[in-house]
């Protein structure tokens, strides 16, 4: 068994980081590497493709129910799914009370404490959304892991919460060695979407390590709970995440200290790409408008 | 009445200089403020009131410097501690971890009648003794499942009162949700308090929380038919430490009052719900509660004043104000009143007086005491050198400018660092304050009492409580204990010169 190496994948809500990642870590399994996952995220579907079903005993789940932590075994909240990955799910509160943050750390805590992570060659850690607070930034912390993979796509928002997840990584390069290991871009078929994708990595001092193209298969595959490369091993969406596998798995060592840009920056540069408009050309549009309905109205 | 004296304002205004030139620059600068001595007030008279004796303003109020060791407390403890802790027929749950609860379990000495467990519950310690799972999933169930259990164990309970500890507030859990929707099903006032501990600058914003939190979920809530007389007065701001409101009850019913609530030592839940049909609020301690007394008067057309019971001279020009808002009847009652205990003035004086005259004071309390208790040693001959508050704000060291003699050190928010340069500089005859103070100054070899529990002793307040404050300050200052305090080794050796 080589060095454990931990990645963490983050990126918007909804931006298909779970689907992506259960679908490179199951491309990653034929590279006979032995996979732990960690969901970290009160949805506790980090997991569900893996899984073949959503995983119902999570940590804090049983915790809740046995009083704490401390009453759990490790075997419990365990579970094996496709290949012999192994799938734990921290759960959490349900939406609007607690703190799920805190549930993450405790959760962490108790796989590490427990010997999780004893016997695999790869952790991966599936990050709820925008890094809210200090419980979902646990995963890039000291000692926790090495390389973050940032899921996004071309729509601004993807791209500010790539940003801002750059942010947290960089509060923690320091103290903790976390690096960021690359953007992956989730096709959403916006205009320029590979060169802008491209252009955020440059800026952020990294790269992009791979674009997914869009392909219905994924949902096809998502229905059965399964990864596509379990349900259309064959298919060309497969070998696109067998590649992104490859570029991960290969990818050790070679993350880099991101230096995220301000809020300006980041809207000058959907200003270059045609993206987002200026104000002159705005109101250009606004004055044709205009004009066509006048023109419209005298006729 | 009071001593004529002045304290030595250059060798103040020096020591001023000498802490403030051990620090940083940039804190020297912030400390500065907070440090003054009190000069000549000015003559220009105001209208409608007593001129100050002296000006004593310094900034107040604001936040501490971390590593000041600071001895302010919390929003909860100026919530749970001081306001609602002292009332005495409800439960009042320290909701949030174990600790905040534990530790500050009766620290206040709040007296009261009744039989603990069964009707009255001040003494006891009720949490919610958190764990990571409440943390993580919200307490809210929790918290139902305790005031269920609460009305179970305790039917005689008049109504429970939530204090939040600081999770509370950081997880966002909705205690007014289940205050509203438990005080239903039961039948029963349930009172939510937001005083978190990380609200604020000290426990003076958990009295402000406190005492909004009566005037949201007390008052008005009930209808009850309530029998009034044009002489029903409120005292508000007694907690009664060491039966100090009971000293003081007896003193204004005897001219003629009718208390109809003591806020909140010894206090009932219909006291504090009945307060507003009340004709008058007396208010002791200014700064915990004068926000439900400004709030009363607004909303209610009740007039309050302020007073004072510490020592004779107060107590006297305090019965005498207080009679005059009524008229001759009652002037004629309280002067009675007056020459009623004058005997007993006169003894205590007599007594104490000889053994006390000329000795000198530092105080350092909370946001009352450093000023109400300066006419209670000056009446027994003794001089204030230096006061200060924890967490007054400005209106308070207006006040103080009514209470001490020019030169008088004023030190707001101590650090630790200061006031032990202060004390060993000026080495007055007895210290008051708290008992993080106690052990360090008695260390140096001065008397010591504490001002904030009145040192397990009291009450303090009114006529019987000034013969007990003599005693006690007696006995702290004269005790022989202070002789041995010198090293043997360090003296002339009379025996072993006699041996040569």
């Amino acid at each position: 068994m080589g060095k454990l190496r931990q990645i963490a994948f983050y990126g918007k809500g909804g931006i298909g980081k779970s689907t992506t990642s259960q679908n490179t870590l199951a491309a990653l399994v034929d590279l006979g590497q032995k996979i732990l996952i960690v969901g970290c995220d009160p949805k506790a579907d980090s997991t569900r493709l893996i899984l073949n079903t959503k995983m119902q005993d999570t940590v804090l789940s049983l915790a809740a129910e046995a009083g704490s932590v401390e009453d759990l075994e490790l075997e419990d909240v365990l579970k094996v799914g496709y290949k012999g990955i192994k799938c734990t799910e921290s759960g959490g509160p349900e939406p609007g009370v607690g703190c799920a943050g805190r549930g993450v750390i405790t959760a962490i805590n108790f796989l590490e404490e427990n010997g999780a992570y004893d016997d695999v060659d790869y952790v991966s850690y599936d990050v709820l959304g925008d890094v809210v607070c200090g419980g979902f930034a646990m995963p890039i912390r000291e000692n926790k892991a090495q390389e973050i993979y940032i899921v996004m796509s071309g729509e601004m928002m993807a791209l500010y919460a790539a940003n801002n997840i750059a942010k947290g990584i960089l509060k923690y390069a320091h103290s903790g060695g976390v690096r960021l290991g690359g953007l992956i871009c989730n096709e959403r078929q916006t205009d320029k979407e590979l060169e802008l994708a491209e252009a955020l990595a440059a800026r952020l001092n990294t790269k992009l390590i791979h674009f997914v193209p869009r392909d219905n298969i994924v949902q096809h595959a998502e229905l059965r709970r399964q990864t596509v490369i379990e349900y259309a091993p064959d298919s060309q969406q497969a070998a696109e995440y067998r590649e992104l596998a490859r570029k991960i798995h290969e990818n050790s060592g070679k993350g880099t200290i991101p230096t995220p840009i301000t809020m300006e920056e980041l809207e000058e540069m959907l200003l270059e790409f045609g993206i987002m408009k200026t104000e002159e050309q705005q109101l250009a549009e606004l004055q044709a408008k205009e004009a066509a309905k006048a023109a419209a109205a005298a006729q | 009445m009071s001593l004529d004296y002045e304290n030595d304002g250059e060798l103040h205004g020096k020591l001023i200089e000498e802490v403030l030139a051990q620090y940083p620059d940039k804190f020297a600068k912030r400390r500065k403020k907070h440090l003054s001595v009190a000069s000549d007030a000015g003559t220009e008279e105001i209208e409608g009131a007593e001129r100050p004796v002296t000006e004593c303003d310094v900034k107040s109020n604001i936040k501490s410097i971390p590593g000041v060791m600071t001895v302010r407390g919390c929003a909860y403890a100026g919530s749970k501690g001081v306001v609602w802790g002292p009332i005495k027929d409800m439960v009042h749950i320290s909701h949030g971890p174990v600790g905040c609860g534990q530790y500050s379990w009766s620290q206040r000495r709040n007296y009261y009648i009744g039989k603990t467990g069964i009707d009255t519950f001040v003494t006891m310690q009720f949490t919610s003794d958190f764990q990571e799972r409440d943390i993580v999933f919200g307490g809210d169930k929790k918290l139902e499942k305790i005031i269920d259990e609460i009305e179970d164990l305790f039917p005689l309970a008049n109504g429970i009162s939530v204090q939040s500890e600081c999770p509370i507030g950081l997880i966002g859990d909705d205690i007014e949700a289940v205050s509203k929707k438990k005080a239903k099903e039961h039948d029963t006032t349930i009172v939510p308090v937001r005083c978190e501990g990380f609200r604020g600058v000290s426990q003076s914003l958990g009295h402000h929380i406190a005492n909004d939190a009566i005037r949201d979920w007390v008052f008005d809530k009930k209808t009850r038919e309530v029998e009034t007389t044009p002489y029903d007065v409120n005292v508000i701001g007694d907690y009664n430490i060491g039966g100090d409101a009971w000293a003081s009850r007896i003193l204004l019913e005897e001219m003629g009052l009718r208390v109809v609530g003591n806020w909140s030592g010894d206090a009932t839940l219909a006291e504090v719900e009945n307060a507003v049909h009340a004709k008058l609020n007396l208010i002791h301690c200014y700064r915990s509660m004068n926000y439900i007394c400004r709030h009363m008067e607004e909303k209610y057309g009740i007039p309050w004043m302020e007073y004072n019971f510490f020592g004779p001279s107060q107590i006297a020009m305090s019965l005498r104000k207080i009679a005059k808002h009524y008229g001759p009847e009652i002037e004629e009652k309280a002067e009675a009143v007056i020459a009623k205990y004058q005997p007993l003035v006169d003894a205590v004086i007599a007594k104490y007086g000889p053994r006390l005259k000329g000795k000198s004071v530092m105080l350092y309390v909370g946001g009352l005491r450093p000023r109400h208790v300066v006419n209670a040693y000056e009446d027994l001959g003794m001089q204030i050198a230096g006061t200060g508050y924890e967490f007054a704000h400005n209106d308070d060291y207006q006040r103080t400018g009514h209470y001490v003699k020019k030169g008088t050190l004023i030190y707001d928010d101590v650090t630790g660092y200061e006031l032990e340069k202060f004390i060993e500089a000026i080495r007055p005859d007895l210290v008051g304050s708290g008992i993080k103070e106690k052990y360090p100054v008695q260390k140096m070899g001065i008397p010591f009492r504490q001002m904030h529990s009145w040192d397990y002793s009291g009450p303090y307040h009114g006529y019987d409580g000034f013969a007990i404050f003599a005693r006690d300050m007696d006995l702290a200052i004269n005790n022989p204990v202070w002789d041995l305090f010198d090293a043997p080794w360090t003296k002339e050796a009379p025996l072993a010169a006699a041996a040569e």
